[in-house]
C-alpha cells in the first residue's frame, strides 16, 4: 500500500513539474524571443506577462475538440499522447539532488533515450492520421530527422558513460564530483569537448527547433504535422516539444555539467535542485538564442550533416575516447576515482 | 456529400492511381508514376499560405519533397485597378496606383505622373525632379528592407524580419514628414509633387542615414553572413541570362543574371543623369546573387539618398497649380525602376478628362512569370526561398 501511494506520489510530482515547467518553458521562450528581436514579449497579463501561457492554457483547454471529417479517428486521436507519454516518462531517470530522483536505474541514461526516441512513431503518426499533405511531409520529415539524430545523440553520451562507467544518472553525476588538478572541476564537459558539441547540435534537432525544425517548418509548412491538430491536443504536442527541451537539457547538464553539483563547494542537498533546474535551464536558454536567431536548414542538408558529420565525428570520438582512456594511464589515473 | 471529389483518380498501374485533370487547370498534369511505381502529390501552395506574400496560390507536383513542376495561379487581390482608372481623373489615379504596388507607392505614382506630363507635354521644376528621386530613392530602400525581412522568414529565420522593422519605422517616419503618409502617399502629381520638403526633414533624413549603414550592415551579417543561409542560396533558384530575358524579367532579379539593365542609368528620368550610383551585377543567377543583387542596391540607395539631400536645389515643387488636367488625345509609354523592375505605364487617351484606357507593366507579373521554370527541379524548401527571392508584391501582379 505504501509502495503504491510512494510511485503515485512520484508520479504526481513527476506530473507537476512538467506541467509548470512547461507553462514556464512557453512563457520563457516567448520572453527570450522577444528580447532577441527588439521586442518585449507578453507583458499584459499578470506580472511581467507571466500569467499569459496560463492564459493560452485555458483558451486551449475550453477549445472544440475538431477532427477532420476525413482523418483516421483512431490514430489522430492516439497520436497526441503518443508524442506526450514518452516525454513525460522521460523525466524518471533525471536526477534533481543527491537524494532526489524517481527512481536509480542501472539503465536509466539508456531508458531516457529510448523513451524520446518513441516520439518520432507518434508524430508520423499524427502526419500520417491527419489526411492532410502538409502534415504528411511534416511528419516524414519528423521520422526521417529524429531516427538519424537519435544516432549521433546516443553515441555522444557514451564518452561520459565511459568515464563514469556506469549507464547510472545518478553515478555519472556522482563520478563529476570534486576537482581535477586542484582547480578544474571534474566536469566531463572538459575532456569531452568534442562530444558535448555533438550532443549540443544533436539534441537541437531532437527538440526540432530552429535550425532543425523542418517538421515543423512555418514557412514551408505552415506547422506540419500538427497542422490538423487544434485545442489541448495540439496543446499536448506542444507541452511535449517543450518537455522534450527540458529532458534534453537535463541530461546534458548530468553527462557535462556535473547535473546538481556547483563547482568547488559542497552541494547542500536542499540547493541541489536550484542548480540543477539553473544549469538545465542555461542550456535551454542556449538553445533558444540559437533557435531565435538562425536560419533553417534544408531537409536534405540537414540529413546530409547528420550521416556525414556527426556520426562519423561521433563514432571515431568513441574509438578514441576508449584507446585513450585504456592506454593512456595519466587519463586512466585523472578518470578513476 | 453533396459536392464530388474533384479529382477524378483513373487507374492507370497495377495498384497505383494517379490524379487526372485539376481543377485549376495545371497546364502539364501530373506525370503519373515513374518506375518506383510512386505517386505524385499535387500540393497547393497557397492562396493562404504564409510564404507566399499575400493570396499568390502555386501548384506543385511533388515527388517526395522533391519539386516536379510548378505553376502559378494568380487573381485573387484582382481589383480591377487599370479599369477604375478609366473614370477617374488624371489627378485621381495615383490614389489607385498606390494600391497597386504597396510596398513602393511612390514610384507607380512617379511612373504615372511621367506618363500624363509625356503625353501633356507639362514641364516639371528641377526641384520636383528632385524631390521625386528622393522619395523614390527612400521607398525602395523601404522596400527592399520588407524583402530582406521576408526573405530572412522564408529561410526560417524570424530576426532579420524584427530587425529590419527597427530601421523601417524610422524611414517610413521620415516618409510620412514629407508625404503625410505612410504607405498610400498621394504625393506625386502630374507636374509636380504636392508639398515641398517640410521644415526640419533634412535633419531627420540626416539621422536616419547616420544609422542606416550599420543597421544595413547589422542585418547583412545576421542573414547573408550566416553559413547555413548561404548554404541554402548558392546554386538553387538558378535563372539563367537567356530565360531571364525571355520571361521579360527586370529588376534587381534581371541583374542577378547578369544583364547590366537600370532604367535609372539606361532611360534616366527625374533627377537620376545628374547623380552618381553603381549598378550592382550578379553572375549565376542563383538566390544568393539576388539576394547580394538586392543588398547592394540597398548600399546604393544610402548613396543616392546622401547625394539628394546635399544637392537638392531650391525653387518651386510644383508646376501646375490646378488639379484638373486635360490631356491632348494620344498615347504614351513610360517607366521607372521600382524595387521589383521596370514599372511601366501605358496610357492612352482621347482627349478628355479621364485616361481612356491605362495599363500598367507590373515588374513583379514578369518576375512571377518564372516560377514554373525556377522551381522544378529543387526541394520545397527550394522553392520557398526561390519564390521570396523574386520579391513578388500581389498587389501589384494582380491588380
Amino acid at each position: 500500500m505504501s509502495m503504491a501511494l510512494g510511485i503515485l506520489a512520484r508520479f504526481g510530482a513527476m506530473l507537476v513539474l512538467l506541467l509548470v515547467n512547461g507553462v514556464m518553458l512557453i512563457y520563457m521562450l516567448r520572453k527570450v524571443l522577444g528580447h532577441l528581436h527588439l521586442r518585449i514579449g507578453p507583458n499584459r497579463v499578470g506580472p511581467f506577462g507571466l500569467l499569459q501561457t496560463t492564459n493560452d492554457v485555458i483558451k486551449l483547454l475550453t477549445k472544440e475538440d475538431l477532427r477532420p471529417a476525413s482523418a483516421d479517428a483512431w490514430l489522430f486521436n492516439i497520436a497526441p499522447f503518443l508524442i506526450f507519454v514518452p516525454s513525460f516518462m522521460a523525466y524518471i531517470p533525471l536526477v534533481f539532488g543527491p537524494t532526489l530522483a524517481v527512481t536509480s536505474l542501472d539503465t536509466g541514461l539508456l531508458l531516457a533515450f529510448a523513451l524520446t526516441s518513441l516520439v518520432p512513431l507518434g508524430v508520423l503518426m499524427a502526419g500520417w492520421a491527419s489526411n492532410s499533405k502538409w502534415s504528411l511531409i511534416g511528419g516524414m520529415r519528423a521520422a526521417g530527422q529524429q531516427i538519424a539524430y537519435e544516432v549521433p545523440l546516443l553515441l555522444s553520451a557514451l564518452g561520459p558513460v565511459m568515464m563514469a562507467g556506469s549507464m547510472d544518472p545518478v553515478k555519472i553525476v556522482a563520478a563529476q564530483s570534486g576537482v581535477w588538478l586542484g582547480f578544474i572541476p571534474r566536469w566531463f564537459v572538459l575532456p569531452q569537448l568534442l562530444a558535448f558539441v555533438v550532443y549540443a547540435i544533436s539534441s537541437q534537432a531532437e527538440t526540432q527547433q530552429t535550425p532543425f525544425d523542418m517538421s515543423e517548418a512555418e514557412s514551408e509548412l505552415i506547422t506540419g504535422f500538427a497542422n490538423e491538430y487544434g485545442g489541448m491536443r495540439f496543446g499536448f504536442m506542444y507541452l511535449a516539444e517543450f518537455s522534450n527541451t527540458f529532458v534534453v537539457s537535463a541530461i546534458g547538464t548530468m553527462l557535462f555539467f556535473g547535473g546538481w553539483q556547483l563547482p568547488w563547494v559542497a552541494t547542500p542537498a536542499w540547493l541541489a535542485p536550484f542548480v540543477f533546474i539553473a544549469k538545465t535551464y542555461t542550456g535551454i536558454f542556449v538553445m533558444m538564442w540559437a533557435r531565435g536567431s538562425l536560419p533553417r536548414f534544408r531537409v536534405d542538408q540537414m540529413l546530409s550533416f547528420c550521416w556525414k558529420v556527426l556520426i562519423p565525428v561521433s563514432l571515431a570520438w568513441v574509438v578514441v575516447w576508449a584507446c585513450v582512456q585504456r592506454l593512456w594511464p595519466v587519463v586512466a589515473m585523472a578518470v578513476s576515482r | 456529400m453533396t459536392d464530388e471529389p474533384r479529382i477524378t483518380t483513373p487507374i492507370t498501374a497495377e495498384g497505383t492511381t494517379f490524379p487526372g485533370p485539376l481543377p485549376c487547370g495545371l497546364r502539364c498534369i501530373p506525370r503519373g508514376v515513374d518506375e518506383l511505381a510512386t505517386e505524385h502529390l499535387v500540393l497547393n501552395m497557397g492562396p493562404q499560405h504564409p510564404s507566399t506574400h499575400g493570396v499568390l496560390h502555386i501548384l506543385v507536383e511533388l515527388d517526395g519533397e522533391e519539386v516536379i513542376a510548378a505553376e502559378a495561379s494568380l487573381g485573387y487581390l484582382h481589383r480591377g485597378i487599370e479599369k477604375l482608372a478609366e473614370s477617374r481623373r488624371y489627378h485621381q489615379v495615383p490614389t489607385l496606383l498606390d494600391r497597386a504596388d504597396y510596398l513602393s507607392g511612390l514610384h507607380s505614382e512617379t511612373a504615372w505622373a511621367l506618363t500624363v506630363e509625356k503625353l501633356a507635354g507639362i514641364e516639371v521644376p528641377r526641384k520636383a525632379s528632385w524631390l521625386r528621386a528622393l522619395l523614390m530613392e527612400l521607398n525602395r530602400y523601404a522596400s527592399h528592407l520588407v524583402w530582406l525581412g521576408t526573405f530572412g522568414m522564408d529561410a526560417g529565420a524570424m530576426a532579420p524580419f524584427l530587425y529590419i522593422m527597427r530601421d523601417r519605422e524610422m524611414l517610413l517616419d521620415v516618409i510620412e514628414a514629407i508625404t503625410g503618409s505612410r504607405m498610400m502617399f498621394n504625393y506625386v502629381r502630374p507636374g509636380g509633387v504636392a508639398a515641398d520638403l517640410p521644415a526640419g526633414v533634412d535633419a531627420k533624413i540626416r539621422a536616419w542615414l547616420d544609422v542606416a549603414d550599420t543597421y544595413l550592415d547589422e542585418n547583412d551579417a545576421l542573414l547573408g553572413g550566416n553559413e547555413i543561409f548561404r548554404l541554402r542560396m548558392k546554386g538553387t533558384g538558378v535563372i539563367d541570362r537567356a530565360t531571364a530575358l525571355a520571361f521579360g524579367m527586370t529588376g534587381g532579379c534581371l541583374r542577378a543574371s547578369g544583364v547590366d539593365y537600370d532604367l535609372r542609368r539606361d532611360v534616366p528620368y527625374c533627377a537620376y543623369p545628374e547623380l552618381d550610383f553603381e549598378v550592382p551585377l550578379g553572375v549565376r543567377g542563383d538566390n544568393m546573387d539576388r539576394y547580394d543583387v538586392r543588398v547592394g542596391e540597398m548600399r546604393q540607395c544610402i548613396r543616392l539618398i546622401r547625394q539628394l539631400i546635399d544637392g537638392m536645389p531650391e525653387g518651386e515643387f510644383s508646376g501646375r497649380r490646378s488639379r484638373v488636367l486635360k490631356v491632348p488625345a494620344g498615347e504614351c509609354y513610360a517607366a521607372v525602376e521600382s524595387p521589383r523592375g521596370e514599372l511601366g505605364i501605358h496610357l492612352v487617351s482621347d482627349g478628355g478628362f479621364t485616361p481612356y484606357r491605362m495599363r500598367l507593366r507590373s515588374p513583379a507579373y514578369f518576375n512571377l512569370a518564372v516560377v514554373d521554370e525556377a522551381l522544378a527541379g529543387g526541394l520545397i524548401a527550394d522553392a520557398i526561398v526561390t519564390l521570396g527571392s523574386l520579391d513578388i508584391v500581389l498587389g501589384e501582379i494582380d491588380r
